[in-house]
């Protein structure tokens, strides 16, 4: 009906743009004013009420985009008006901004339905069902940045959604900010919270400089005066576009956790597993890839950059999985399995695919999202069957009035819900999260048909023809990923249950489950989209993107690309069998075959080691050394006290005795001595005699009178 | 020939109209139906009150020659006016306490301040050499009499006679004066003058010289230097009260004739403007000079006086140029303002302070330690030093500010350099005060005189609030007074 109203009548919802961004900011203000008072069900209500607006929103948009392709720019108001600079705050309304829409309210609101459900039980495991309302304050205000971010029409409003849903980012990391993942109190959630922004600031930095670049050779930051202008700042300067490319890269590098600034990301997994799903799987983390994507015309006239950023994803494609192959959290190896994907991503958008980076970004926030979700309902599952709320008629005893219920137990290693060795066997007590997360774990491998293996396969083949190296780096990445998600399959879902936890799971409530066939379902079919011969996508993206060359679909890429994830599938069966067998914690089987590489990759390439000794440590030698060296010993004690402060007292000493007592007020005194002597002659000549007074007005009219005849003369 | 009077001359000086008929009946009242002496001073108070609002009733209307062009109403004249029906008030409440004390509160006093503050008036309005010698006396004779007012005592008596004396003297040369100067233009009118010397039929040399004689007469009452060397005496004779409102008015009277005369007439005779210069400079530095060697507060505030007839008199200098005369007399008139404000609180304080009239309490160390006893005097003092010294915020400090712009515009760089320097000079003797008071520990007996420290207080409030929040809004009210002949 819409749609016939829009290709009909020609009436567009481009003006209703904006509210995808207020109505969840009309979220944030009512549950952060009213939340705690409306308890979980209002706050839910309203929560997802905001996102799902924000999506029917961004559905208005798609619609009429149809009928109207070339899209729109929307203002919304005046934001720095300096002399001639006007930047007004306005939404870009075209195929690629409203994808993005879709992707992070569409999925935004599927994963705030399951955070309602979630929620429930992680604010009560971690002993603070008061902070149900904040969750959703922080989950809305991401909606609404990330809103920001994707519509923005300039660098600089795409830059105010890039640092809020740092912001938001922070926040939820860090929302168990006085614990750690078990619950301990611990600052270790705080800072993983501050590491990921440290990290990010990096990026940011890079991101700052490329936009005072762009300011001061194209004199602008929006959009639509940058890119028409490029091939002339181009022939004038070339090396001004490599530097912006760059520069953008490493701000790409730092928010989609690109080597080497993707150490926040595995960290970042202390936040609640909704939080891992929404901004650090699916949509977040793809603002680098949407940020190439949108500069495509920049990167374009710079085809090193180009490059640089293609090896930068290959590399972390492959790094990343090769770290996911031989973690035990089940949320770490999704998250090194993110950066990895992360990486695929930039790769494609690097070098020049951008429908099929984009692309990968949407089946990938379906999959991912899924996987991250499916985990959440695994923790869940084990914490119910650990210590079931009173609610549901556990002893209660797990969370009184201490809160964290991991103090309560007499194990010296507390139970950890997301141990994937306390797992296995779930297949059968969870089979909902269990299938769905298999569907998941197959699209990630790219076995056909569903999603991943579409958009993995287009990037592939774009990489064979464009760059072979990138090719060959992401076909091992894929071959890994297959393996590393087949092992965590394997150890979670099959064999026998290792815990008392895992042998008594209990399937999570239907509004999360139901969020997990939603997605399956989508992961299964979302790679029709773009599929060969369809190409919808890539037609839609067109419009933004100009033409956009397809290539013929090629069986040997795909075959060998399912073939690759087969055998590896295959061999992680071959390994991972073992662990059938487990009945408690024991080696790695893998650890077997790799031995000494195994615990490099356990500890992901010593790579947090490394910044730790040369950024960290580096930083703060040079800290110290300007502090105490510097700062303290040279510049306070020595500068200010000894020269400036003593030379001054020096300085003062010498002008106030020798030249002030000595000289000046030697004048002074002298004047004023001789003002004084003046006075009193005048006060001699103050007589009290009228006619000496009349002889005084005489001689002054004389004097005038003469004056005035000279004058005259 | 008869000469009819017309409503519209009534209109024209409908406060001095008013004031001269009320003064004349509280005359006649004070003799035979007033008992006590405090009701003719409230009466005459009311009267001012009347003429106040009859002034500003005044403003804002289209300027009017009356009497046959004698006297004229325009802005500059309606402003001044005002100032002076205002300044009688105080003078009036200054006044009536220290007669009262010291035994010599007589009616004819109310009068006779009565009078003089008409023949003020007048001098805002003239239109007619005639009318300014008229005026001249008619402000001046009153003031002499209340020089003379603590009769039988000599130094009052001395005062009195001093300043009549050097008056007739100083009137004697005005006189001859306007006598040079209808010589040269064969008019007494100033509109028929103006007319004269544009046509060219005047002869300069007379009219230069003339002017110079005037100059002298207007000098005395305004006290440059040289014609200055009454004051000190005079102002020391003089019961406070008179010398507070003579060192206010009459300056401002001098001044009023002054400005009309050469801002509007004289350009021509632009020969003058180095004797202008001399008598601002000379009175400033002596001015200056002289009052550090004061040890009486009352003689300090001669001194004082001097010196800021001097800085008036600095953009005064200017007047031959056409297009810094409105400037020049906008400076002057805003300078007077904050001049009279701190004249009239300074001089109230020394009433606050003199125990028996020209004895006690008089000398610089009987202020030392008011600040103690009475901070809010202290407070007022010390706000009243400053504005003298021109240190901002008070309203001295704009004042001197306008003042120096001008005298810088026109170039006398000199001039304006002198004026700074003897400002410093100054702030020696007015900072001693005020060192006196927060400083040094002393027992200052002050009287409980609640209207001459409501005046005083007042006073201290404008000088600082106008200073602080009105000075330009008063400099843009001071603008529009400008002087014109129809």
């Amino acid at each position: 009906m819409f749609l016939e109203t829009v290709a009909h009548e020609g009436a567009t919802f481009f003006h209703l743009a904006p509210l995808a961004v207020f109505v969840p900011l009309l979220g944030v203000l009512l549950n952060a004013f009213f939340g705690r008072r409306w308890g979980e069900r209002g706050v839910a209500i309203v929560a997802v009420g905001a996102s799902g607006f924000a999506f029917v929103i961004a559905v208005l948009q798609a619609l009429s985009l149809m009928a109207h392709p070339e899209g729109a720019v929307v203002p919304i108001a005046e934001w720095i008006t300096i002399g001639d600079l006007r930047v007004a705050w306005a939404q870009k309304i075209d195929t690629l901004s409203v994808t993005m829409m879709l992707v992070v309210s569409g999925v935004g609101t599927l994963i705030h339905i399951y955070a309602v459900s979630y929620m429930h039980y992680d604010v009560r495991y971690k002993g603070d069902p008061g902070r149900y309302a904040r969750f959703f304050v922080y989950f809305n205000l991401f909606i609404a940045m990330m809103m920001i971010l994707v519509t923005g029409d300039s660098y600089l409003t795409l830059f105010v959604g890039w640092e809020g849903v740092g912001l938001c980012s922070f926040l939820l990391i860090g929302f168990w900010y006085e614990m750690d993942i078990l619950g301990r109190p611990s600052t270790a959630n705080a800072r993983a919270a501050m590491k990921a922004f440290v990290v990010n600031r990096v990026g940011d930095a890079g991101f700052l400089l490329a936009m005072f670049l762009t300011f001061w050779f194209f004199g602008s930051l929006q959009f639509d005066e940058v890119f028409p202008r490029v091939h002339e700042v181009a022939a004038e300067h070339p090396w001004v576009l490599l530097a912006i490319s760059l520069l953008l890269l490493l701000g790409v590098t730092g928010k989609s956790a690109q080597i080497p600034l993707f150490v926040w990301l595995p960290d970042a997994m202390a936040g609640p597993t909704p939080v891992s799903a929404l901004i650090h799987a699916a949509t977040m983390v793809t603002a680098g890839v949407y940020l190439i994507t949108r500069s495509h015309e920049i990167y374009a006239a710079a085809p090193m950059a180009q490059e640089i950023a293609a090896m930068v994803g290959g590399l972390t494609a492959l790094v990343a999985a090769s770290m996911a192959v031989s973690q035990y959290d089940i949320k770490k190896v999704l998250a090194y399995s993110t950066i990895s994907q992360l990486g695929f991503m930039v790769a494609a958008v690097g070098m020049g695919a951008f429908v099929a980076g984009m692309f990968h970004l949407v089946t990938h926030a379906f999959f991912k999202a899924l996987l991250f979700l499916g985990s959440g309902s695994v923790i869940i599952a084990l914490e119910r069957a650990h210590h079931p709320l009173p609610e549901e008629g556990g002893h209660g005893h797990e969370h009184d009035e201490h809160g964290h219920h991991a103090e309560h137990h007499d194990e010296h290693e507390p139970f950890n819900p997301q141990d994937m060795r306390v797992m296995g066997g779930l297949l059968k007590r969870i089979p909902v999260t269990a299938w769905t997360y298999i569907i998941a774990a197959l699209a990630l491998a790219g076995i056909p048909p569903l999603a991943g293996f579409w958009s993995k396969d287009e990037i592939l083949l774009e990489a064979k023809h464009l760059q072979p190296v990138v090719y060959a780096l992401l076909s091992a990445a894929a071959f890994l990923t297959a393996f590393y998600i087949t092992r965590q399959v394997l150890m979670v879902f099959f064999g026998k249950p290792r815990s008392e936890a895992a042998a008594h799971a209990v399937e999570s409530p239907r509004l999360m489950t139901g969020v997990l066939v939603t997605l399956a379902v989508l992961s299964a079919v979302g790679g029709f989209m773009n599929a060969p011969g369809v190409h919808a996508f890539g037609h839609w993206l067109e419009h933004t993107l100009g033409h956009v060359p397809v290539l013929e679909f090629d069986p040997v890429v795909a075959g060998v690309s399912t073939l690759i994830g087969l055998v590896a599938i295959f061999l992680a069966w071959r390994v991972y069998r073992a662990t059938f067998a487990w009945t408690e914690w024991s080696q790695d089987p893998l650890r077997r075959y790799l031995r000494g590489l195994y615990d490099v990759l356990a500890h992901a390439w010593y790579w947090d080691e490394l910044y730790q000794v040369v950024f960290v440590r580096g930083y703060r030698a040079l800290a110290g050394f300007l502090a105490f060296a510097v700062d303290w010993t040279f510049w306070h004690d020595w500068f200010h006290d000894v020269l400036i402060a003593g030379g001054y007292r020096r300085l003062s000493r010498f002008l106030s005795q020798p030249v002030d007592l000595g000289i000046i007020d030697g004048i002074a005194n002298g004047l004023g001595n001789s003002v004084r002597g003046l006075a009193l002659v005048m006060r001699r000549l103050q007589s009290g005699y009228v006619r000496n007074y009349a002889l005084a007005v005489m001689l002054g009219v004389v004097s005038m009178l003469v004056y005035v005849a000279w004058a005259l003369r | 020939m008869t000469v009819p009077v017309t409503w519209q001359d009534v209109a024209a000086l409908l406060p001095e109209f008013f004031l001269v008929v009320w003064a004349s009946a509280l005359l006649l009242l004070d003799v035979f139906w007033i008992r006590e002496k405090r009701t003719t001073a409230w009466l005459s108070a009311l009267g001012f009150v009347v003429a106040l609002v009859l002034a500003v009733g005044q403003m804002g209307r289209a300027p009017l020659l009356a009497f046959r062009g004698m006297v004229i109403a325009d802005a500059f004249s309606v402003f001044l006016v005002a100032l002076f029906a205002l300044s009688g008030l105080v003078g009036i409440l200054l006044a009536q306490d220290y007669l009262a004390r010291n035994g010599i509160e007589r009616g004819e006093f109310y009068v006779l301040l009565m009078f003089s503050v008409v023949g003020m008036m007048l001098m805002a309005r003239v239109a007619d050499l005639v009318m300014i010698f008229l005026a001249l006396e008619l402000f001046s004779l009153p003031l002499y009499v209340m020089t003379g007012f603590a009769r039988p005592r000599a130094d009052s008596e001395e005062a009195a006679l001093k300043y009549f004396l050097l008056g007739a003297f100083a009137s004697g040369f005005m006189a001859f004066g306007i006598a040079l100067v209808y010589g040269a233009t064969s008019t007494t009118s100033l509109p028929h003058m103006v007319d004269v010397i544009q046509a060219g039929e005047a002869d300069l040399a007379l009219l230069t010289a003339g002017a110079a004689l005037v100059l002298t007469g207007l000098g005395f009452k305004i006290a440059t230097v040289p014609f200055h060397m009454w004051t000190p005496d005079v102002y020391h004779g003089a019961p406070s009260p008179v010398s507070g409102f003579m060192a206010a008015t009459a300056k401002m009277a001098g001044f009023a004739a002054l400005l009309r005369l050469f801002v509007l007439v004289f350009p021509v005779v632009a020969d003058l403007t180095p004797v202008l210069w001399a008598l601002a400079a000379l009175s400033m530095v002596l001015g200056n000079v002289a009052a550090i060697a004061q040890r009486n507060i009352k003689r300090l505030l001669a001194y004082s006086s001097i010196a800021h007839a001097g800085y008036m008199l600095s953009a005064a200098v200017a007047f031959a140029d056409p297009h810094l005369g409105p400037q020049a007399v906008a400076a002057i008139l805003f300078y007077l303002v904050a001049y009279v404000l701190a004249t009239f609180g300074a001089w109230g304080v020394v009433i606050l302070l003199e125990r028996r009239i020209g004895q006690e309490g008089l000398l610089l160390e009987d202020y030392a330690g008011l600040s103690r006893q009475y901070p809010g005097l202290a407070a007022a003092m010390a706000v009243f030093m400053l504005s003298f010294i021109g240190v901002p915020p008070t309203l001295g400090f704009f004042g001197k500010f306008y003042l120096f712009r001008v005298v810088l515009d026109a170039g006398f760089v000199g001039l304006a350099l002198i004026g700074v320097l003897t400002s410093l000079v100054s702030a020696y003797y007015y900072l001693r005060v005020v060192m006196l008071m927060y400083m040094k520990p002393g027992e200052p007996i002050v009287r409980r005189e609640p209207r001459v420290q409501a005046t005083v207080l007042a006073a201290a409030a404008l000088t600082l609030f106008l200073g602080l929040t009105a000075a330009s809004s008063l400099y843009a009210w001071a603008t529009e007074a400008i002087l014109r002949f129809g």
